[in-house]
């Protein structure tokens, strides 16, 4: 085939219609593989992500349950006891939390408990984070909590491609995966084709989405999910301060992918963590703090977190306050800037 | 070979139609437990299968008794005794084929053991040795589960899978009176009634959860009556009665199996030890209560029964405790032998493949073992 002809293969998709070709396909390839949630069936799921399943395969094999997520992450468990891989929808991030005692008690473990007799391929997708105006326990940013959990891969895609690509990973994986969805991207488009999908590098690998140019002073966004879009923009601006900024889209929050991130940062000398789930006891702690033990000679600065608040989700009208943008990315690099004259001036 | 490496098609093949069942009559418990020992119903019980109960029924009190032992010289961490119900961890056990599954709560290790486990691998958990001492596969029982009632939507899971798979498999989940008050119990039953998996759920009533009282977990007129909520049959049996539990559990199951949805079985019985060898029973209940239930213990009912019907002597009683016997004897020798856990086994099993983490620690863990057998040596 040419190079034309595989470009006109490629359209427009949205993170959607991938993750939902992502499910089709999988169903399609192994018959183990069952997806089952509130209102995956007949309606095709709130964001339609499960749309035609049903039709295509059968209830049987993509089910609406009752209304009970602890229920339904429960009977996943046992289902992938008899050799079957669910697929598990939590409509929204709050509403997982009455599945939090299935996941921690039971899936995450199960494995380890038994002594690798009983893996638990369960894929457990859980559309998070806010921007999307949705009311209160629509929008909130548990992945901390996810990975606090040791036994389970917690993953974010950024972008069409890996939404397809890892969400495919996730289901052929033999392990538990909590499959985050940014609810946000949802409706983010890029040219792609659900025929000929782009490989994507495998759960665990993070990506440099854009590199330092080596043109003004460099620093390391390290982010994920939702915050993705926000730093590429953000780098885009900071060209004109003269900072060249690197993004890092860490993809997989468990495994971390400190190889790539600590290659970036000694490359830089400077690391910002970008995300949406408040700051305290978030992911960027951690992040930040691996980067200071691997890093810590490299560095230049402090690492930075920008982060949402320390508050439960806000309400949709003032939920841009909270959620970190464009300005506060760059407010941050600036304050990574705060030693630079310093620095320099003491080498001479 | 894990069950997901199985060779072989699996088609997976839509149940038949669900249907809501509209009369609830049917669906309601008996007003009083069944009971079949003592009574004229008695007489057309098989005598081959009340020996059998019997026979586990002995080896059962000496497990509990052995393992409650073993808790005193310091040989287990803890033990949940089941004395008072082996009546229902025996006919649980008996009750299911092969091919079926058992899915125990913690206090269900002599029904595991019934169902075939080494009487000391039962005890894994409880010894502290690992979590889980035998593969969950071989035998169809699921690890012992501590958490309350959360492994009940696992059997419905696993039941369910079974018949989208065409297999005829059966799911008994065992559960106490306390675990009933759980939410996971709730959606267990609700999703079993609605998608009218063939499980079978076992409620043991023993009259505590831990220290509370039936009355202060429950405003039921009995617990058999929550499966009528649900769409399902409630039975209701006398849980010191090995052949009615036999019976109720065995009628379920083939009712299950036949396609005919699943069954709320509430056996009424009683724990005669404390909840574990870390609790004091005289706090919370009386001697008198004791007393009554002793009365009605279920090793006696069953050698009543034997005994009337000429069905045991002397010799045959002695040979069921010589073979319980033994099997303490042999518990002891295995639960007196120290076991040997290797150290970086904790970094196996916690995913299929290590992360760059685990592979981290395991190398410090590594370091400080050969530090540690250095400084030995010197």
């Amino acid at each position: 085939m040419t190079t034309a002809a595989v470009e006109t293969a490629r359209k427009p998709a949205t993170m959607a219609q991938a993750l939902g070709r992502a499910l089709r396909d999988a169903m399609a390839e192994d018959p183990a593989v069952h997806v089952l949630g509130e209102d995956v069936g007949t309606l095709g799921g709130v964001f339609r992500i499960t749309d035609g399943l049903a039709k295509e395969f059968g209830d049987h094999r993509c089910t609406d349950t009752p209304l009970a997520e602890a229920g339904i992450l429960g009977t996943a468990v046992g289902m992938a006891m008899y050799g079957l891989r669910p697929v598990v929808e939590m409509q929204f991030d709050a509403f997982a939390y009455p599945a939090f005692e299935q996941l921690i008690s039971h899936v995450s473990r199960m494995r380890n408990r038994t002594r690798g007799a009983l893996p638990m391929p369960i894929t457990v997708r859980v559309p998070y984070g806010g921007g999307i105006g949705g009311v209160e326990h629509h929008s909130d940013s548990s992945e901390a909590y996810y990975m606090a959990t040791p036994g389970l891969h917690v993953v974010t895609p950024a972008t069409v491609a890996d939404a397809y690509g890892m969400l495919r990973e996730a289901i052929a994986s033999d392990d538990p995966v909590v499959f985050l969805e940014p609810k946000r991207l949802y409706w983010s488009k890029a040219d792609w084709s659900a025929d000929r999908p782009e490989p994507v590098a495998p759960i665990g690998r993070a990506v440099v989405r854009r590199p330092a140019t080596g043109q003004g002073s460099p620093v390391s966004l390290i982010t994920y999910g939702p915050s993705l879009p926000v730093c590429m923009e953000a780098a885009e601006a900071a060209r004109a301060e003269g900072w060249d900024l690197e993004v890092v889209d860490l993809r997989s929050l468990v495994p971390f992918d400190d190889e790539t991130v600590c290659a970036s940062v000694r490359r830089t000398g400077r690391a910002l963590v970008v995300h949406e789930s408040p700051g305290f006891g978030g992911p960027g702690g951690e992040i930040a703090a691996r980067i200071t033990e691997r890093c810590f000679h490299h560095l230049e600065a402090p690492v930075l977190r920008v982060a949402g608040f320390d508050i439960p989700y806000p309400p949709p009208m003032v939920e841009r306050h909270h959620l970190p943008g464009v300005d506060r990315v760059l407010d941050a690099v600036a304050r990574l800037q705060w030693e630079s004259e310093w620095t320099e001036g003491s080498a001479d | 070979m894990t069950v997901l490496e199985q060779p072989g098609a699996y088609r997976p093949t839509p149940p038949p139609a669900w249907r809501p069942r509209l009369d609830p009559a049917p669906l309601l418990p008996d007003p009083e437990p069944v009971r079949l020992l003592g009574t004229p119903a008695a007489a057309d019980l098989d005598p081959g299968l009340l020996t059998r109960l019997y026979r586990e029924l002995v080896r059962g009190r000496r497990y509990n008794a052995q393992a409650t032992a073993l808790t005193k010289q310091g040989r287990l961490a803890v033990y949940p005794s089941s004395t008072g119900q082996e009546a229902c961890q025996v006919a649980a056990a008996m009750v299911l084929e092969e091919r079926d599954w058992l899915f125990p709560s913690y206090r269900d290790t002599l029904a595991a053991v019934v169902r075939g486990l080494d009487p000391a691998q039962a005890l894994t958990l409880l010894r502290g040795d690992w979590h889980n001492g035998y593969d969950p596969r071989e035998y169809r029982v699921a690890p012992l589960c501590t958490p309350l009632a959360t492994q009940l939507p696992h059997a419905v899971g696993l039941a369910h899978a079974a018949r989208l798979k065409g297999d005829d498999v059966v799911a008994l989940a065992m559960v106490g009176d306390g675990g009933t008050s759980e939410g996971d119990f709730h959606e267990a039953l609700n999703f079993a009634a609605v998608w009218q998996a063939p499980v079978v759920f076992l409620v043991q009533n023993n009259g505590f959860a831990i220290s509370v009282p039936l009355a202060k977990q429950t405003a039921a007129p009995s617990l058999a009556h929550k499966a009528v909520g649900y769409g399902m049959p409630g039975r209701l049996v006398d849980g010191n009665d090995a052949a009615a539990v036999h019976q109720v559990l065995g009628e379920a199951v083939r009712r299950a199996r036949e396609g005919g949805g699943p069954t709320l079985v509430e056996a009424v019985t009683y724990r005669l030890d404390a909840h574990t060898n870390a609790d004091d029973a005289t706090r919370y209940r009386a001697e008198e209560e004791l007393t009554a239930w002793r009365a009605h213990d279920p090793i006696d009912l069953m050698e009543a029964e034997l005994k009337g019907r000429d069905l045991i002597d002397e010799d045959g009683m002695a040979a069921a405790r010589e073979a319980a016997e033994d099997m303490a004897r042999a518990l002891r020798d295995r639960m007196n032998d120290d076991p040997v856990l290797e150290p970086m086994e904790l970094f196996e099993h916690v995913y299929a493949e290590k992360t760059g983490q685990l592979r981290e620690q395991a190398a410090q863990l590594r370091a400080e073992l050969d530090a540690e057998s250095q400084e030995g040596e010197r």
